[in-house]
């Protein structure tokens, strides 16, 4: 066994073995990516975030009903496209990053801040991290959206679309986005570009998430719409007991029982 | 032909009503020669935690043996059990570490989790080969078969199945979709556990 001293950032230890095992003509296996629409449009007082809820493994739906609105702070989330365990495991260092400057600063900390450590360290690894993400959130400075693409480049923008039903979601906001927009107005124009992805990209699918984000409250609306609800089922396809051959049975019992044996005399109390 | 598909094996855990249970194949092989019919692919983590761990047979071991590690230190160090959710997230730490070099396998978690009123309920959770969660309501599904007990889960599975019921939703399940996978299959474990004790059945399958 190797030694058990790891230390901070990646271990490329099975890098040899792995390549050794591609060059015999074995492909890598593929991870989860979140072939995905995310979204986020500036309005009136604050910004709306919104996603689907679908994860994929290649054409197989992997998660029907996944999370894709990362919590950053108080006031600022982030939406994840591309490889679902480098979105997770990104937003979640940079959201423990933010807190830690936010003590030491004893600041309430800035959108500029997550995004700058967020490309920084996207472009530190070359794209190699594969996270698209959507980056938006109230600050001192007012409401801000980002996009930042997997090689670290960002975009600052009214509106913004990532992921596979970018397109789609674009297209609603290029035909329904105006200045000065209500927190309704903004609400339902995220929802329909949600949807558009959810409808017309097959990597987008089930539900739509969102989250509002204005100066002194965050609104996380966790399925907000659900236009994919699966119908009860007519009947049971419950088995009769006893269906199931079996050949062996062992049962564990994790109750600790406890006997009390009577040993020698009861003490004379009296 | 992928390194997951190497060796062979599918792991499927599903929650029934105050009760969750995990079950696999036992077959090994390399590529389509059979080698055992016995080799274990799920493996008790503490009283109430069971991990199953489908693809490379020998990242099987190495990661067992890497949790077992792990879990103790954690054990000693917090001086009580770890609990399904905690565990959750070191396995994905574990994997995500490794983001450049993974191990080829797609573990599988059922247990019962404490609530803080101190009753148990049902946890289950996969991740892929690096470390993302897929925190599901109903089954998950992981190996060689997965598209096939992605399909006879989807159609068979029910909510709020009792332990006994929940026992031949899902030995039906595993047993009908390691029948259409030609890496998976050679007789079965079930694992069903309550909150307070675990049945562990080998079934009877094909062995072919």
């Amino acid at each position: 066994m190797t030694s058990f001293y790891s230390g901070p950032g990646f271990d490329f230890s099975n890098t040899v073995r792995n390549n050794f095992l591609q060059d015999r003509g074995l492909p890598l296996p593929k991870a989860t990516s979140t072939g995905t629409t995310i979204v986020g449009c500036i309005y009136k007082d604050g910004v709306v975030l919104g996603a689907d809820t679908r994860a994929t493994e290649g054409p197989i739906v992997a998660d029907k009903n996944c999370e894709k609105i990362h919590y950053i702070t108080e006031s600022i989330r982030c939406c994840g496209a591309g490889t679902a365990a480098d979105t997770e495991f990104t937003t979640a260092l940079i959201s423990s990053n933010m807190e830690m400057h936010a003590l030491s600063t004893g600041r309430k900390p800035r959108v500029v801040t997550a995004m700058t450590m967020l490309k920084q360290m996207l472009f530190r690894y070359q794209g190699h991290v594969g996270a698209a993400l959507v980056l938006g959130g109230v600050d001192v400075t007012g409401p801000h959206l980002f996009t930042i693409a997997p090689h670290g480049s960002t975009d600052k923008l009214p509106y913004v679309t990532m992921g596979s039903g970018s397109l789609a979601a674009m297209a609603v906001f290029e035909a329904g986005w105006k200045p000065d927009m209500t927190r309704e107005e903004a609400l339902e124009l995220v929802v329909a570009a949600i949807s558009a992805g959810i409808f017309n990209d097959l990597g987008s699918g089930s539900n739509v998430d969102a989250c509002v984000i204005t100066a002194n409250k965050t609104e996380m609306l966790r399925n907000f719409v659900r236009p994919n609800e699966r119908v009860t089922k007519e009947r049971s396809y419950g088995f009769r007991r006893g269906t199931t051959a079996w050949k062996k049975e062992q049962i564990r019992s994790l109750i600790v029982s406890e006997e009390v044996v009577k040993h020698g005399e009861a003490m004379d109390v009296s | 032909m992928s390194i997951m598909e190497y060796n062979g094996g599918s792991v499927i855990a599903m929650v029934g009503k105050d009760c969750v249970a995990i079950a696999s194949d036992l077959r090994l092989g390399v590529q389509s020669l059979s080698i055992s019919s016995n080799f274990q692919k799920i493996f008790p983590v503490t009283d109430r935690i069971y991990v199953g761990l489908p693809g490379l047979a020998s990242d099987v071991t190495t990661l067992h043996e890497q949790f077992r590690y792990r879990v103790n230190m954690y054990t000693i160090k917090e001086e009580r059990e770890i609990e399904p959710q905690t565990f959750a997230q070191m396995v994905s730490s574990t994997l995500y570490e490794r983001r450049f070099g993974p191990y080829f396998i797609e573990p599988v978690i059922a247990g019962m989790q404490r609530t803080p009123s101190g009753s148990y309920e049902p946890f289950i959770a996969a991740t892929d080969l690096i470390g993302c969660l897929n925190f599901a309501k109903d089954f998950v599904v992981a190996g060689t078969a997965s598209s096939e007990l992605f399909g006879a889960a989807e159609g068979l599975w029910e909510p709020d199945l009792e332990a006994e019921d929940l026992f031949e939703t899902i030995s039906q399940t595993l047993l009908n979709a390691v029948d259409r996978d030609t890496f998976s299959g050679w007789g079965a474990v079930v694992h069903v556990m309550t909150k307070d004790k675990v049945i562990t059945r080998t079934l009877k399958g094909r062995m072919d």
